[in-house]
């Protein structure tokens, strides 16, 4: 042990740092999640009551149900979009630099500042979108006041900020795996569709997964978007905007814990949710995994 | 399949080469015009009056009121000063985490030492924990220590960067020659001399990728900001130009011209590396999987 302390101090400030402000708190949470506390009084065990509450609470739920149809309908065209791309962008030879980075640069840009663009687009009442809507004859679409809608906004700005990140990794896949292969199933015959399904999809399977992982631990994280989409509310009981359609669970957690000072409860909401997201990446995997043996 | 269908599908595939490919660039060209879409967008109304972008049918040309918008947004938040902050935090991440990263990486990838597998199996699981988690004691434990509403409470966070161990430790694995570090060991170096003369300078290429990737992360980073830094006129750009959209989203004219102008230095940081930066995303991800 001691010939190798030059290792040791060498990983040390990382885990250090991890303990003390990654670890720690979150173990800490887990305590929290067990007291009555507003952060300032003293601390009061209540045992399971706070998530014997959460339980019950009508909102927890509602906004669980928003994160998941958000997760879902982001997701989705998401990945898929992503691999056609990246389809696409291995076939061509031509322009490749360009393509990648014009679709990449989407994902460096700050949610904040896609977030208010959205906001601005999709205006129910000067939005480019129903200004355009309004020039074909088609009346005003409430874009930010239907509860679908608003999640379907929501989906489309995450949608617009991660289908070039996958694409990117789904490319690196692509060009690992040899020609020879391709040239080997065009001789024996096989088509496009064949060669996709059949070649393309099994040795990208394991990119696939990452990608569906990394997408489930990121997308049922929104928070900004509805955030800031109807920041103008936050204020009022229809956090999330109208009917709370938008509110998604990060963000029920931030009004219970900073806004509302219940710290026991926002621990509550969290560690729930930490559970959701655990349960739905093994569900993920289990999918993907059982794909393989078919 | 039997002969006889191979061949035509084979022609038929020669044949249709020019046309599919040209389809190929078809379908990516709209996806890079949705793609950059937004930006264009944008700066339409950022240098238009907000009354012109109401209109219906909406103007969509740029116009000419640009430094009009840019100069009523200086005077609703403190753009500069908010920009310096953000500049002082990610500059000061992104060194720390590039010392810290790629001196961890260096001993995982060079030496073996007991527990060095279940360290580096630890970190590999960290890099799934959802931080968001921690946040409420995070919270706690920077008021404890007096830090809530300064500049420094944003900093330690970004240091649990566990993915750029992962990445610069695969990068120095195949991009440093054990022989090399052999020779300098013979030549009397010790553990930092091999770190700092000779792995440091083969590995600029893998730096600077995680140079970017975190600088973009701490110039990005929006809710740790906005739950740490409570006093007003003390935050980050991001923060800021939330505040701005809360307070003025009826003047998109003027709210543009602050995302417009908060966005710049970001895409001009993209634009000069984006062919190293992609690259090294794409190694990453392959060896990530």
């Amino acid at each position: 042990m001691l010939s190798h302390w030059r290792q040791y101090l060498a990983i040390s400030p990382f885990y250090l740092v991890f303990l003390a402000f990654s670890f720690f708190p979150v173990l800490y949470s887990l305590y929290l999640a067990f007291q009555r506390w507003d952060g300032i009084g003293t601390m009061h065990f209540v045992g399971l009551q706070e998530f014997r509450f959460l339980w019950k609470d009508p909102v927890f739920w509602l906004s669980i149900r928003n994160t998941l149809v958000i997760w879902v309908l982001s997701t989705v065209p998401t990945l898929a979009g992503a691999l056609v791309l990246a389809t696409l962008l291995h076939s061509v030879r031509r322009f490749k630099g360009f393509y990648r980075i014009a679709l990449y640069v989407p994902n460096v840009t700050s949610i904040v500042a896609v977030a208010i663009f959205f906001g601005a687009v999709f205006s129910n009442n000067f939005g480019l979108v129903n200004a355009i809507l309004d020039t074909v004859g088609i009346s005003p679409v409430p874009w930010l006041s239907d509860p679908w809608l608003i999640k379907l906004v929501i989906a489309l700005l995450m949608t617009w900020m991660w289908t070039g990140y996958n694409m990117i990794i789904y490319l690196a896949g692509l060009q690992t795996i040899p020609k020879e292969i391709y040239e080997a199933a065009k001789l024996d015959g096989a088509g496009p569709v064949r060669t996709f399904l059949q070649i393309t999809m099994p040795i990208m399977r394991p990119i696939i997964l990452f990608t569906v992982i990394i997408s489930t631990i990121n997308g049922l994280q929104s928070f900004s978007e509805p955030q800031i989409l109807f920041a103008s509310e936050a204020a009022n009981p229809s956090l999330g905007g109208p009917g709370q359609a938008g509110l998604t669970t990060l963000l029920y957690f931030y009004q219970s814990a900073f806004v509302n000072n219940d710290y026991g409860y926002g621990a509550a909401i969290v560690w729930a949710f930490f559970v959701l997201i655990i349960v739905l990446v093994l569900i993920n995997w289990r999918i993907v995994q059982r794909g393989r043996k078919a | 399949m039997t002969a006889a269908g191979t061949t035509p599908g084979a022609a038929d595939t020669r044949r249709s080469r020019r046309p599919r490919g040209l389809s190929a660039h078809i379908f990516l060209m709209l996806a890079v015009l949705i793609s950059v879409f937004p930006f264009v967008w944008t700066i339409i109304m950022a240098t238009n009056t907000t009354q012109d972008i109401y209109k219906s049918p909406p103007k969509l040309t740029f116009g000419s009121h640009l430094l009009e918008n840019i100069r009523h947004m200086l005077k609703t938040i403190d753009f500069f000063g908010s920009m310096l902050n953000t500049l002082v935090v990610a500059s000061v991440t992104t060194l720390l985490v590039l010392f810290v990263d790629s001196l961890a990486a260096f001993a995982f990838a060079k030496f073996d030492f007991p527990g060095r597998r279940v360290l580096f199996a630890a970190l590999l699981g960290f890099m799934m924990l959802p931080l968001q988690l921690g946040i409420l004691p995070q919270f706690i434990l920077v008021s404890k220590i007096g830090w809530v509403g300064t500049l420094r409470a944003l900093v330690p966070p970004a240091l649990a960067n566990a993915f750029g161990i992962f990445w610069l430790r695969q990068y120095i694995q195949s991009g440093v020659p054990d022989e090399l570090l052999d020779a300098a060991r013979i030549d009397g170096a010790g553990f930092f001399r091999q770190y700092w003369n000779i792995t440091l300078p083969m590995i600029k290429p893998g730096l600077s990728f995680l140079a970017i990737y975190a600088f973009v992360n701490a110039w990005n980073d929006y809710i740790w900001p906005l739950v740490v830094l409570t006093r007003p006129g003390h935050v980050t750009l991001q923060v800021a130009l939330a505040q701005l959209n809360v307070a003025h989203n009826t003047d998109y004219s003027m709210v543009m011209a602050g995302v417009l102008m908060a966005s710049v230095p970001m895409l001009v940081v993209f634009s000069i590396f984006a062919r190293g930066f992609i690259a090294g995303a794409t190694e990453g991800a392959v060896q990530g999987s």
